[in-house]
């Protein structure tokens, strides 16, 4: 077999065996666990009638939206209102092909395209995916469709700011835009949000925790408002606009846009672990060429940090209220805009005046 | 880069930058621009230039034609897709292009500049983002600064014009 | 009149607003691990446990025909509750007892007896208008079925709700 032929089968190994039967899975578990951990919360129990503590229910939904009639309204932009749900689902997708989700198996690195400019890559598809859904709001042809495409429009690009300029600390730390790299630099240094762990008595860690602290704090909640999470789910506010983009949508074309909302929450927490969490690293874990077996234990540690920030996402849906349109607009471009620029400057001090 | 590809994100290329021209509705044709976009960044990439190609992307795509949509959108061009063909004009403009695209090749054609194969590159795999951030900052560092100013400038004369406008 | 509601000030504190987010996250996570630790008290799984034995007296369920201990419809067919039944779920068809019988003196027997249970309210006033006490508010709740026709009751589904009566009205026995 030559090298040609070989690359392309493990790429396509690994790109069937990441997204189909572990992010699509996790998708649908990510909707079950939304309605269990949110039965919780408020004193329910939720789903607990297919199966056991009603752990089938997402094939139950499956069947569900693949069974309901599919309705296409008579005054909507047909090529585009079928395009729209497409849009939506794939940047979610995509943004994945660049992150490592494991360290090795079988001497196999663990992620689908390595190229060098991974985060630049995933700010460029993730910037893709206001497409879906403003193209849905406009060819549905109404009235709240319309106003939350472009809300959510709006929002994505103010919010799209903060999130560059927040990792930007991260790679003067690090001086490349590689991810692999990135969780290379943290097993060694230090996760990003414990600039200090690799190495207690140099100052220049602690002060770094500062800058990476407001980085992370930044980063998490512009993802927040990229993927449409309440409080800042205004495109879909369904107090005021019914179902914002997605009202004119049933059956398989809903559960697309449903799903990609999700999707986008998973590589949104995948791009959180890689940049700030450590990766698929756990402290006393060796990485994949030790063993097959801590190649697999590597990949268990990343999606489980995934499913921990996945349950704040929830947690957090199911604490605070949504806010003012005005105010979402405000937080963004006059808080967090500045507070990232401040903070690009003081992380560019620090690693200067301590020569990282 | 297999050639395949090249020519498929080529033509890819052509067909939607043509579709942004033919297409009657003003949303259609922004989407084929993205497309168009897409299809550059494409190439891009297949000369390993990703920091390029992904710009291209980012800038584009993702943040140019977004506020272009939006604006179409707000402004809801209905009569542009009403208006009837001008043939005159459609036939008058298609053969400038067409002249225009004749000479272009022509000039190339004849200078024995187009003829030279460029040797590969040194390593395939450079650190494009830092090489571009080194010759920027370094041998071009005057232009850049004064691009950055005349861009700030704009951007306040913008302001200002779009506040007078709402007194 | 116009009431001006003078709005709080807040001290910079206050106005972070991260103070006020964190004890909010912390009061959906006590509720989440009292959940999860099962000490909240949560609403019975319906169809497994059910409230049947705490009923209490007066419950309204489902109206039902009831026979005496002779084995006969104590109904008489004087179809005064389905005049009074508020949606009319009742319908009533009279028949003749024939004079040979036992109970000829009673003359008239419901030949069919329908109660629409999707139009019953469950009101309880069939009951307190019989003046034969022959119908009679049962405890059934789950009343249900896939079709309109299902939710009719007709005589031999209320007999087999209501089952036989004892004591209250006995005039019949000994009016030969
Ligand atoms: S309970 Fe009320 S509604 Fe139901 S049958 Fe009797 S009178 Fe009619
Ligand atoms: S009121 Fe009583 S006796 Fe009269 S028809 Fe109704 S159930 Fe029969």
């Amino acid at each position: 077999m030559n090298p040609t032929t070989s690359f392309v089968i493990i790429s396509l190994l690994k790109i069937v065996g990441i997204v189909f039967l572990v992010i699509l899975p996790m998708v649908s578990y990510a909707v079950y666990a939304e309605r269990k951990v949110s039965a919780l919360i408020q004193d329910r129990l939720g789903p607990n009638r297919v199966g056991p503590a009603g752990l089938f229910q997402p094939i139950a939904d499956a069947m569900k939206f693949l069974l309901k009639e599919d309705f296409t309204p008579a005054h909507v932009n047909k090529f585009y209102y079928w395009l729209a749900p497409c849009l939506a689902m794939v940047p979610a997708i995509t943004t994945i092909a660049v992150v490592p989700f494991g360290s090795t198996l079988f001497g196999v690195p663990m992620v689908i395209a390595d190229i060098n400019v991974g985060v630049l890559f995933v700010f460029a598809i993730a910037s893709l995916g206001v497409y879906g859904i403003v193209i849905a709001g406009w060819a549905s042809n109404s009235k709240y469709p319309f106003l939350g495409g472009v809300r959510s429009g709006s929002q994505m690009i103010s919010y799209e700011l903060s999130l560059g300029l927040a990792v930007v600390p991260i790679f003067l730390l690090i001086g490349n835009l590689r991810l692999t790299e990135v969780v290379r630099y943290q097993i060694d240094h230090g996760w990003m949000v414990f600039p200090f762990a690799g190495d207690w008595k140099n100052p220049a860690g602690w002060l770094l925790a500062v800058p990476m602290w407001i980085s992370f704090a930044v980063f998490a909640i512009a993802v927040f408002a990229e993927t449409n999470r309440l409080p800042f789910d205004l495109p879909e506010a369904e107090t005021e606009l019914v179902g914002g983009y997605h009202t004119e949508y049933s059956s398989m074309k809903f559960a697309l846009f449903f799903l990609g909302e999700y999707a986008a929450m998973i590589t949104g927490s995948a791009i959180i672990v890689t940049l700030f969490l450590g990766g698929w690293h756990f402290p006393g874990v060796p990485d994949g060429s030790h063993g097959w077996i801590f190649g697999l234990i590597n990949i268990f540690v990343f999606f489980a940090k995934i499913a921990a920030l996945l349950f704040i996402f929830i947690w957090v849906r199911f604490t605070l209220p949504r806010f003012r349109y005005d105010q979402l607009m405000r937080l963004g471009w006059v808080f967090f805009f500045e507070i990232a620029l401040v903070n690009i400057f003081l992380a560019a001090a620090i690693i200067t005046f301590f020569d990282r | 880069m297999p050639s395949f590809l090249f020519w498929l994100f080529a033509i890819v290329m052509l067909v939607f930058g043509a579709l942004v021209v033919i297409n009657r509705n003003p949303i259609a044709s922004a989407l084929s621009l993205v497309v168009c976009f897409l299809g550059l960044s494409a190439l891009f990439m297949a000369l390993d230039a990703f920091f390029i190609g992904i710009i291209q992307v980012l800038v584009y795509a993702g943040a140019v034609m977004v506020l272009f949509l939006f604006i179409i959108m707000l402004l809801d061009l209905r009569a542009e897709e009403r208006r009837k063909m001008n043939w005159f004009a459609f036939v008058g403009g298609f053969l400038v292009a067409l002249s225009l695209l004749v000479q272009i090749l022509a000039v190339i054609g004849s200078t024995r500049m187009a003829k030279q194969t460029f040797p590969p590159l040194a390593s395939p795999h450079a650190d494009d983002v830092r090489n571009v951030g080194l010759v920027l900052f370094g041998n071009y560092n005057l232009p850049f600064q004064v691009i950055a100013v005349l861009i700030l400038v704009a951007t306040i004369g913008v302001i200002v014009l779009s506040k007078r406008q709402l007194r | 009149m116009a009431i001006t509601v003078p709005r709080p000030k807040l001290t910079w504190f206050e106005r972070l607003y991260l103070p006020a987010i964190v004890a909010g996250m912390a009061i959906t996570l006590q509720h989440f691990k009292n959940m999860l630790l099962g000490r909240t008290k949560v609403t019975m799984q319906y169809p497994e446990q059910k409230w049947d034995a705490q009923l209490p007296e007066h419950y309204r369920g489902a109206p039902a025909l009831v026979k005496d201990e002779a084995g006969r419809i104590r109904c008489v067919a004087c179809q005064l509750c389905e005049f009074i039944c508020p949606p009319r779920a009742i319908k009533i068809e009279p028949g003749e007892i024939p004079v040979k019988d036992r109970f000829s003196k009673v003359e008239k027997y419901p030949r069919e007896f329908d109660i629409d249970m999707i139009r019953c309210i469950f009101c309880g006033m069939c009951e307190e208008v019989c003046p034969e006490q022959a119908i009679f508010l049962r405890k059934d709740y789950a009343i249900t079925g896939l079709t309109r026709a299902e939710m009719v009751h007709n005589k031999e589904k209320l007999l087999e709700i209501g089952g036989i009566m004892h004591g209250v009205v006995l005039k019949w026995n000994e009016k030969k």
